[in-house]
């Protein structure tokens, strides 16, 4: 996808996402993992047709929906939701909690508003927020973040959608609480069969209920393959330093474990041939120079590096 | 070894329109040359505010009603706003979790710094150079004196912080969750540059975070709040292999850990109303192991074992 940016008039052409493929499966958790600048925000709101990909096609439910227009788009869109990061953002605050669940079945299933805060109840006892009389009448900045984002999450699955694009919805929240927010999801997934693309820097953390991982870097797909697999046994550079990165990496003495130098780098500018080639201890003159295609090393197992191409 | 901050029993309250929060409640510790201190603690546990209050700038409504912060010779609470203006920065210093908030996003970063060293009484020559030295110290080329912050990377805008924050030679470091608005890898980078400083200068860091799995990778004491108390405190090597607090064990057991292949379980229930905090143990109504008697008296922090401290009533 190509998008235009700039201020002042200085127009840029950033590639944000270069030639991703992704599949996710009915009642799928798809992890897609990345830092800042990798293009992950973006891929989430291409599915949900948010945005229009400048390349490419997506397709929901065997269904092209790539050129749809805003009728049908809409109707589609009733089957989608989508969970931001940042839940006192996503909530207006000037609705209650209870309001801000029962409106999409008042506006989509023409529920009177009576039926539709029963059914926020119902939707508030589901996602822990117990007793739901405690919240139903309270403002969003009346629950703390953790909190808040249950109260979102019941709201985005009050549709029973079928698939949901959860957008770093633990980032904001502290490290205790954040895997009561993916259980409750894995629980949603379970209960609904709702399939979910969960957009995320915490590999570790998507690893526990993802079925399958992509990591992506600077826009490209680098590695992908079953989550457990991805987490256990990480071939790019890029995972290892990943998992390398993370607190107590020292806990695993089987992992390799890698330093990148540098930061991610202009997304606009991005190096020539291997991406990561400018911060990769095992950079080597080709890979400044030919960028390696995305290749199968094993049974839905791809990485995209020379490291691992044979010729 | 030689102390260099000594907090004494320390008490900050939020005086609001909707109650009085006890941010922090009691609070002491002593911290040694070229140490790192991590306080650990969830959203609502009173970290920042203690903070804050340690260079004495607790926002309004809040207010420190109790205790000392005695830095070296001067207990900071004392000092009028003037001796404050000098004393942070030079003695006592702070990282925020957001760099914007250390930086004018409309000047230049160079002269940010020149002006914030000119300002403790270095000439302006001395202060480029000064400004300079730190900024390579920090593995950023000098050049970016000359860029604005939003020309600055996440990471690299932090590190400009931490130059600034030892660049008058500080004997303590407060670092408030300074990586956790940071990329993953810049994260480690961060860290792995505090080492670094901390080796290098003998600086002592005071490393705030809701991350016990980051305390107890490089801190040389944890000490844990919960609702305004300090629950646990002791050695990194000692806590993590003999956590006494049930909150101390349940706050580990929440997060996701490499080697783990199951979800971790995060706590039931809600951090405690400040306002209205519960009777006896604040931790009580959340706690596997709480007792009638947890719910009638409040636990006094007691040495458990050589420099491990706990308030518990049924520690271990």
């Amino acid at each position: 996808m190509d998008f235009e940016t700039g201020l002042f008039g200085r127009r840029k052409k950033v590639r944000a996402v270069d030639n991703v493929t992704l599949s996710i499966g009915r009642g799928e958790i798809y992890g897609l993992v990345g830092e800042s600048g990798s293009g992950k925000s973006t891929i989430g709101r291409i599915t949900l047709r948010l945005y229009k990909p400048t390349k490419g096609r997506v397709l929901f439910d065997g269904v092209d929906i790539t050129d749809m227009k805003e009728r049908g788009l809409r109707k589609m869109r009733r089957r989608m939701q989508l969970i931001p990061q940042d839940p006192y953002s996503a909530i207006n605050p000037a609705q209650t909690i209870g309001e801000a669940i029962a409106e999409p079945l008042v506006v989509h299933e023409k529920m009177s508003w009576r039926e539709a805060l029963d059914a926020a109840a119902r939707a508030l006892e589901e996602v822990g927020l117990t007793p739901a009389s405690d919240f139903i009448g309270r403002r969003p900045r009346e629950l703390s973040g953790g909190q808040l984002q249950r109260a979102v999450i019941a709201r985005a699955m009050i549709l029973r959608p079928e698939y949901v694009v959860a957008d770093e919805p633990t980032s904001n929240l502290d490290a205790s609480i954040r895997a009561s927010i993916v259980k409750l999801l894995l629980d949603f997934k379970e209960r609904y069969g709702v399939s979910m693309l969960f957009i995320t820097h915490d590999i570790v953390l998507i690893s526990l209920i993802a079925s399958r991982i992509g990591v992506l870097y600077l826009g490209q797909l680098v590695e992908e393959g079953p989550a457990e697999e991805v987490v256990d046994k990480p071939l790019h550079p890029y995972t290892k330093a990943l998992l390398t990165a993370i607190p107590l990496a020292g806990e695993r003495p089987d992992l390799e474990k890698v330093y990148l130098r540098g930061e991610i780098g202009d997304p606009s500018n991005p190096p020539s041939g291997c991406r990561l080639h400018p911060r990769c201890p095992f950079a080597t003159e080709k890979c400044s120079r030919e960028e390696p295609p995305l290749v199968e090393v094993g049974k839905g197992r791809f990485v995209r590096c020379w490291l691992y191409l044979k010729r | 070894m030689t102390t260099v901050l000594e907090v004494e029993d320390l008490w900050v309250k939020y005086f609001t329109l909707t109650g009085v929060v006890n941010a922090v409640s009691g609070v002491s510790f002593k911290l040694g040359r070229g140490e790192m201190l991590a306080v650990v603690g969830e959203s609502g546990s009173g970290k920042s505010t203690l903070g804050y209050a340690l260079l004495n700038m607790v926002p309004k409504p809040g207010r420190v009603v109790k205790g000392r912060v005695v830095l070296g010779d001067v207990d900071v609470l004392k000092l009028s706003p003037e001796e404050l203006r000098r004393v942070r920065g030079s003695r006592i210093s702070l990282v925020f979790q957001d760099p914007f908030t250390t930086l004018d996003p409309l000047r230049k970063i160079g002269d940010q710094f020149v002006e914030f060293l000119m300002e403790h009484g270095l000439d302006e020559a001395s202060a480029y150079r000064t400004a300079r030295e730190y900024t390579e110290a920090v593995g950023i080329p000098g050049r970016v004196l000359d860029s604005y912050p939003h020309q600055l990377s996440g990471g690299q805008k932090q590190r400009v912080a931490i130059a600034m924050a030892i660049s008058l030679s500080p004997e303590v470091v407060v670092a408030d969750e300074p990586t956790t608005a940071l990329d993953v890898i810049v994260q480690r980078q961060i860290m792995d540059l505090i080492d670094e400083v901390k080796r290098k200068y003998k600086s002592s860091f005071i490393l705030i975070t809701h991350d016990l799995s980051l305390a107890l990778e490089r801190a040389d004491t944890v000490m844990v709040m919960y609702g305004g108390y300090v629950m646990e405190m002791a050695g990194r090597e000692e806590i993590a292999g003999r956590m006494l607090h049930p909150y101390t064990r349940a706050l580990f057991e929440s997060l996701p850990r490499l080697g783990q292949r199951t979800l971790p379980k995060s706590l039931p229930g809600n951090p405690p109303d400040l306002r209205n905090p519960p009777p006896g143990c604040v931790f009580h109504p959340r706690c596997p192991k709480a007792t009638e008697e947890c719910r009638r008296e409040r636990p006094m922090l007691v040495e458990a074992s050589r420099n491990h401290f706990v308030s518990c009533i049924h520690p271990g």
